[in-house]
């Protein structure tokens, strides 16, 4: 005999039930054949014997089927039928089945089947789309990269690196004629040159060599004496320039990008041809050595 | 009883009893009782010699031994000090001759020696270079055109970041990704002769990869972002960016792999800059970490510049280099970061 309504008394209402999860405004069944998923009176299994649920395995639905006449055999109580996959036929073959049944069944049977066709055509919309591939980080490493990318930032000494690279690149001559600096000294030399005699013709080169070989040094000079290496930077950038055009025409950016890289290995290779035979003149770096010849040179070029 | 010499009030009550039980086995035993007897010894003795078995480490009461090892922390630094200012006389007491400042011994010192590091006169590198993707635009053939993209969806700090590249870098065009996948765009790409495709993928709002294509069959490189810093978040900048073509500094490139990611980062913009405007993007590789920054610089004088900062700045740490354009399943790939190879020699570096 059964007596849904002493079994729902019970297990609704005053004692326990397993499935029941309460919360704070409703209560939810987790009974796999719930047709609705809350607890209620028309819907727990327990509590009805003629009852009905669709399940879903594998993108499969099935109609689920409980009359009172087979509630003896446990094994046997429930009736499945595959419904089919097409979404109207399997809405008449759930009416067909479950034709003289309460209303309140058959409602909730065909809204769980919709429910249940949406989120299978759903899933297989997402299949082909792109996911989102999550990839787990692992904190120590993270931790760990982010200090050696502190530390190597302040290694690089970023600031310092790109003024040097810059200036590098002024004195190799990659700006050509847009920066002026040696311009004023250039002036103040013609000057000079025109008040002095020409005395130190075969000293010219010696001073020519001085002043190429000396591109490259970095030297702490005083303010005053800033205009004579102006000079000479520009004495050696008129001649770098046309002797050097070619290959600055060629591939500008791939020989500075040859820079960046040889600049670890040191020199372009313009300076030294020169400098090894200039480097005995060194001492004669002289402010007035260096100004009378400088004209001479640019006049002659 | 021998008294202690005074280091406070406390340490002497509790030597007391400790003295009175002799040797007794609860508290630390014979070890301890022995350790401070020494300790005792030493210091009614000399303040600063201890016996050459002792440790400081030995003594168990945690007040005394704490006092114990800030003397002598105390000390050693003392005696550096002595050091430093002795040397500091001796050179300059030798003047002229004296020996040659030690150079300290840093990371880059010390980095082991790669053998795939670029020789710059290696004939076979520069034939290499001469014929990989990069040539056509190193010969001039090609221009740059990038495009920029991001993830799906991104929010409101990728799309800024992705603008401010796009002024950054000289033709590049900025689209939404509207959950298209990457294989189709590149097609698309290729068909309206864009040479790169830049992506930048976000997460949690913040962008943290960038992939960056070259497209005619081009190699794919693949790296993290951090530390991004919008034009806002900057201090001390200068106004925008303009139109002129920047220059391009790459630094520290020495390996091969190195030598072919600074190439693919040179191929991003123009080949003839302009100098009128004065700005310069740098690609600055240090310890495997490729710093990007953007500023304008401006010649003081013959030996002065002087830099300020426009432009977005971030941090690379190349992850992969695939040899194709991006198939994440098919792709052969060139380069992989292997965590383990990277952590096992502090010293040793990819780029």
């Amino acid at each position: 005999m059964q007596h849904d309504d002493v079994i729902w008394d019970i297990i609704g209402n005053q004692q326990f039930c397993s499935f029941k999860v309460k919360t704070r405004s409703q209560g939810f069944c987790r009974n796999e054949y719930n047709i609705t998923g809350l607890c209620n009176r028309s819907s727990c299994p327990l509590a009805n014997s003629q009852y009905a649920t669709i399940r879903e395995e594998k993108g499969q639905c099935f109609l689920y089927m409980k009359v009172i006449e087979r509630a003896a055999f446990p094994a046997k109580m429930w009736e499945k039928v595959k419904l089919s996959k097409n979404y109207e036929k399997s809405l008449e073959m759930i009416d067909e089945s479950l034709i003289y049944w309460p209303r309140f069944l058959r409602h909730k049977c065909k809204q769980r089947f919709t429910k249940i066709t949406q989120y299978l055509i759903r899933m297989r919309k997402l299949v082909l789309k792109r996911r989102r591939k999550l990839v787990p980080l692992s904190r120590k490493v993270e931790r760990r990269e982010k200090r050696k990318e502190e530390k190597a930032l302040i290694a690089a000494q970023l600031d310092n690196a790109i003024e040097k690279e810059l200036l590098e690149r002024l004195k190799q001559g990659t700006y050509g004629d847009i920066y002026n600096f040696p311009v004023h000294a250039f002036d103040k030399a013609l000057e000079q040159q025109d008040e002095d005699s020409e005395e130190e013709e075969g000293e010219e080169e010696e001073e020519e060599e001085e002043d190429d070989e000396d591109v490259g040094k970095r030297e702490f000079v005083a303010e005053d004496e800033v205009e004579e290496s102006d000079l000479s930077d520009f004495e050696e950038m008129n001649k770098l320039r046309t002797s050097s055009d070619e290959e600055e025409e060629q591939d500008e950016e791939s020989s500075s990008e040859e820079e960046e890289e040889t600049k670890a290995s040191g020199s372009k290779g313009k300076c030294p041809a020169n400098g090894s035979a200039r480097k005995k003149k060194r001492s004669y770096v002289e402010i007035e050595y260096e100004m009378e010849p400088a004209p001479k040179s640019t006049a002659t070029s | 009883h021998p008294r202690p010499p005074q280091l406070g009030h406390f340490r002497f009550r509790f030597n007391k009893p400790k003295n009175k039980s002799g040797s007794r086995g609860g508290n630390g035993g014979a070890d301890g009782a022995e350790a401070k007897e020494e300790v005792k010894m030493e210091k009614s003795e000399a303040e600063a010699a201890f016996p050459p078995t002792f440790n400081v480490s030995e003594i168990k009461n945690k007040q005394r031994r704490h006092s114990m090892f800030v003397k002598y922390k105390q000390e050693k630094s003392k005696l550096k000090i002595q050091l430093k200012k002795k040397k500091k006389k001796e050179r300059k007491a030798l003047g002229d001759k004296a020996p040659p400042k030690e150079v300290p011994k840093t990371i880059e010192n010390q980095r082991v020696y790669d053998e795939t590091t670029v020789d710059p006169e290696d004939e076979e590198i520069a034939f290499d270079e001469g014929t990989d993707e990069f040539s056509a635009y190193f010969n001039g053939l090609t221009n740059p055109k990038v495009l920029i993209t991001t993830s799906d969806r991104p929010r409101g700090r990728t799309v800024k970041f992705c603008e401010q590249l796009a002024t950054v870098i000289p033709d590049a065009h900025v689209y939404y990704r509207r959950g298209l996948a990457l294989k189709r765009i590149i097609p698309q790409c290729l068909a309206r002769n864009f040479t790169y495709l830049m992506v930048i993928n976000e997460d949690r709002k913040m962008p943290n990869g960038l992939v960056l294509c070259h497209l005619p069959d081009g190699p794919t490189a693949h790296f993290k972002i951090s530390n991004v810093r919008l034009r806002k978040e900057m201090k001390r900048r200068g106004k925008d960016p303009t139109e002129h073509f920047p220059e391009v500094i790459l630094n520290n490139f020495t390996t091969r792999l190195g030598h072919s990611i600074g190439r693919q980062f040179a191929a991003l913009f123009p080949q003839d800059p302009q100098f009128v405007g004065r700005q310069v993007a740098t690609f600055h590789n240090q310890r495997d970490f490729v710093f990007f920054r953007f500023h304008r610089y401006i010649f003081k004088n013959e030996k002065k510049v002087g830099i300020q900062e426009l432009g977005p700045r971030f941090t690379l740490k190349l992850r992969s280099l695939q040899k194709g354009t991006f198939d994440s399943k098919f792709g052969e790939y060139e380069w992989v970061l292997k965590r383990h190879e990277m952590d096992a020699c502090r010293r040793k570096f990819q780029l």
